[in-house]
């Protein structure tokens, strides 16, 4: 992984916004790419990554007052895509149904006005660059082509003008599992092996943490939170993030008496629960807190555990609940515990094989939900 | 197949048993639906299409009656006389005017296809107006001409008024007029498929081109226009056809002198009363309209990725 610290950025948005109309649909977001990044821009639809990529691409202006986006240190808010140095790959991958493959990779080529000799050349590179024969497929047409195929074109068209910035937007949403997989890693192999930044736009977490050097999660035209795949998957800083990245449970309360390496927290489910947060340690550290004032935390399903009501181990937090329902995933069970203010939580168990040794619980059991109070992430919107 | 079965039902046979009947013959015959489909339009056009032109080529082949219809024999006298500069005179001035009135309109048919398709909410009315002059019939459209046109009519008088001229501009009766006429026909007919193709243009691609390195210009030439080009034929086939048949544009607004080749067979079924040879000339423009029909689609087909 590249070091963040090198910087050499090629992308800079300065408090860029966005709106169509009344919509805001990017709300003044600043953020730097490095030369070389993977850069992933994640979130649900609507919360304005695509159009980042667009401001990004020149299909977007900003507004007005909007702030600047800058390529290669350059301020280009107004200047049309072809006058960019970037390349696109789009998200049904807008093959020019009346050419050829061939003529669909060289089309970049030829509008930048490279010697016929040398198109040749490149064409066949950059197809061999995403495993398409050149025999094979250079005088197909789109139509006569698989998704996957397709895919790889619409990458072999962008890479052959061997740009500076690749943007991908949402170029795997179209292909079946196993294919998305082993392009996934391509894409890994090929964004180091190149050097080109990557900027690609997912609303597929796990898409995201496989493939990125950091991504930055969107949420409602501004970015909620910003790091690499470890810092935003084991410190969310909101609720939103730890809800969007992977899955979570949460639970409220206010901050009372400080323990040793602990706070007590008075649950805000229910009167009398408690738990405990750390003060130091664990994966929340950086967060500091204060009595009195309320919480919110963030627990993995898999930092939880079930025990019989009142038979929890002394130094876990153990809160009460009754099981709704199991959930059969073949690795893990998730088992779905009502709590006492109805909510719902999720722990996952491992599966031991459920023919030999299955699980103790069925719907309605009375049930604790158990965790190390170290194992939570305390969020900054209480 | 549902007459036999509708003939053996009893007087009064209840109506769920028939279509029961109906359904069970049709199930599973994929033949048999298709020719149930088939069947009426078919039927429609064997009796008033292909049998008019089987009985017309056979005219085509006979003596002229004296009075109108045709007389028993054999004879291919009709096909020869058409074999005369006059005739040949005025097939090719139909065959200029029909190519003509192709190319004004999709000139003056191609942008604005274009702008209604980019015209986001306002495109509904825009196509409405399109088609608006389809209300009323051609025959009262091309009066309308008239008024405009004549010596005395709309133009001439603001013309005079706006002190642009002295004295009328003769319009009416002249080549102008019968081109004014046909381009004002068929126009609709360009701008429609037109519209059809660009509207159904994927915008994405446009933007890839963009983002490839394509400026307006070459995006247009690259990936806009040759994506419309069945458009343009659909429009250039159906503007083409028609002119080469119009008779009462050239009729109306051109007087005798522009006399084209509807005129000249729609004279012979009529005052002429010379079937035979009108039939004959009819061919004898079928079959052209068919050679360049063939010629126009080969062409397309030999360049299918446009201009480069």
């Amino acid at each position: 992984m590249k070091p963040t610290s090198a910087r050499d950025p090629v992308v800079e948005f300065r408090a860029v916004s966005k709106s169509f109309g009344d919509v805001t649909a990017v709300n003044a977001i600043s953020f730097e790419i490095q030369r070389g990044e993977f850069f992933s821009l994640l979130g649900p639809s609507g919360c304005g990554k695509t159009t980042t990529l667009r401001l990004l691409a020149g299909f977007e202006e900003p507004d007005a007052d909007g702030g600047e986006v800058k390529l290669l240190g350059e301020v280009v808010n107004t200047k049309r895509p072809y006058e960019r140095q970037i390349s696109m790959v789009f998200q049904n991958y807008a093959l020019f149904p009346h050419l050829s493959v061939e003529r669909n990779v060289s089309f970049g080529l030829e509008q930048r006005k490279t010697p016929k000799g040398e198109i040749a050349d490149r064409v066949r590179q950059a197809m061999e660059m995403v495993r398409l024969k050149p025999e094979t497929f250079a005088r197909r047409m789109p139509a006569q082509l698989s998704g996957g195929q397709r895919q790889r074109v619409a990458l072999a068209r962008a890479l052959v003008l061997q740009p500076t910035i690749l943007l991908l937007d949402e170029p795997l949403g179209a292909i079946d599992l196993k294919l998305r997989k082993e392009m996934q890693l391509e894409l890994k192999t090929l964004n180091k092996k190149l050097g080109i930044t990557f900027v690609y736009v997912t609303h597929d977490q796990e898409e995201a943490l496989t493939m990125s050097d950091r991504i930055a999660v969107m949420d409602n035209a501004r970015i909620a939170q910003l790091g690499t795949p470890a810092e935003i998957y084991e410190n969310p800083r909101t609720q939103f993030v730890a809800k969007f990245i992977g899955e979570s449970n949460f639970f409220g309360g206010s901050v009372g008496r400080r323990g040793v390496d602990t706070w007590d927290v008075a649950g805000a489910a229910a009167p009398g629960e408690r738990f405990r947060i750390p003060t130091e340690g664990g994966p929340c550290a950086q967060r500091a807190v204060s009595a009195g004032q309320a919480v919110k935390i963030a627990v993995r399903p898999e930092w939880l555990d079930l025990c019989r009501p009142g038979e929890g181990p002394p130094d876990e937090n153990s809160l009460p609940g009754t099981v709704r329902t199991v959930i059969y995933l073949g690795e893990t069970m998730h088992v779905i515990v009502t709590m006492s203010d109805g909510s719902d939580v999720t722990v996952a168990v491992r599966n031991e094989g459920q023919l030999i040794k299955p699980l103790p619980w069925k719907p309605g059991d009375a049930v604790a939900v158990c965790w190390r109070p170290e194992d939570c992430q305390i969020l900054e919107d209480a | 197949m549902t007459a036999p079965d509708a003939g053996k039902a009893p007087a009064t046979p209840a109506r769920p048993g028939m279509r029961e009947r109906l359904l069970r013959a049709l199930h599973g015959r994929a033949e048999l639906q298709a020719w149930s489909l088939l069947g009426p339009g078919a039927f429609w056009l064997l009796v008033f299409f292909a049998l008019p032109l089987v009985l017309m080529f056979a005219y085509s082949l006979m003596p002229r009656g004296i009075y109108g219809g045709v007389e028993v024999g054999f004879t291919f006298e009709h096909y020869r006389r058409f074999i005369d500069p006059l005739y040949l005179d005025i097939l090719t001035r139909t065959f200029l005017y029909a190519l003509e009135c192709t190319l004004i309109c999709l000139a003056l048919g191609y942008p604005v296809a274009y702008v209604i398709a980019r015209s986001g909410r306002w495109k509904s009315l825009l196509l409405f107006l399109v088609v608006l002059p389809f209300w009323t019939s051609f025959l009262v459209r091309t009066f309308a001409m008239i008024f405009l046109l004549r010596d005395t009519g709309l133009l001439n008088n603001w013309f005079l008024r706006l002190g642009l001229i002295r004295e009328p501009l003769q319009m009416l009766y002249t080549p102008f007029a019968v081109m004014a006429g046909l381009v004002y026909g068929f126009l609709p007919f360009m701008i429609l498929p037109i519209y059809a193709s660009l509207e159904k243009l994927d915008l994405s691609l446009l933007e890839a081109a963009e983002v490839l390195g394509a400026r307006p210009a070459a995006r247009f030439r690259r990936v806009t226009f040759p994506l419309s080009v069945p458009g343009v034929v659909a429009g250039s086939l159906l503007v083409f056809i028609p002119a080469l048949g119009s008779f009462l544009t050239s009729d109306l607004l051109g007087g005798a002198k522009e006399i084209l080749i509807g005129n000249l067979v729609q004279n012979q079924f009529s005052s002429a009363r010379n079937w035979p040879f009108g039939s004959a000339a009819s061919f004898i423009v079928m079959a052209l309209v068919l050679v360049a029909v063939l010629l126009y689609l080969r062409v397309r087909d030999a360049a299918p990725e446009g201009a480069r």
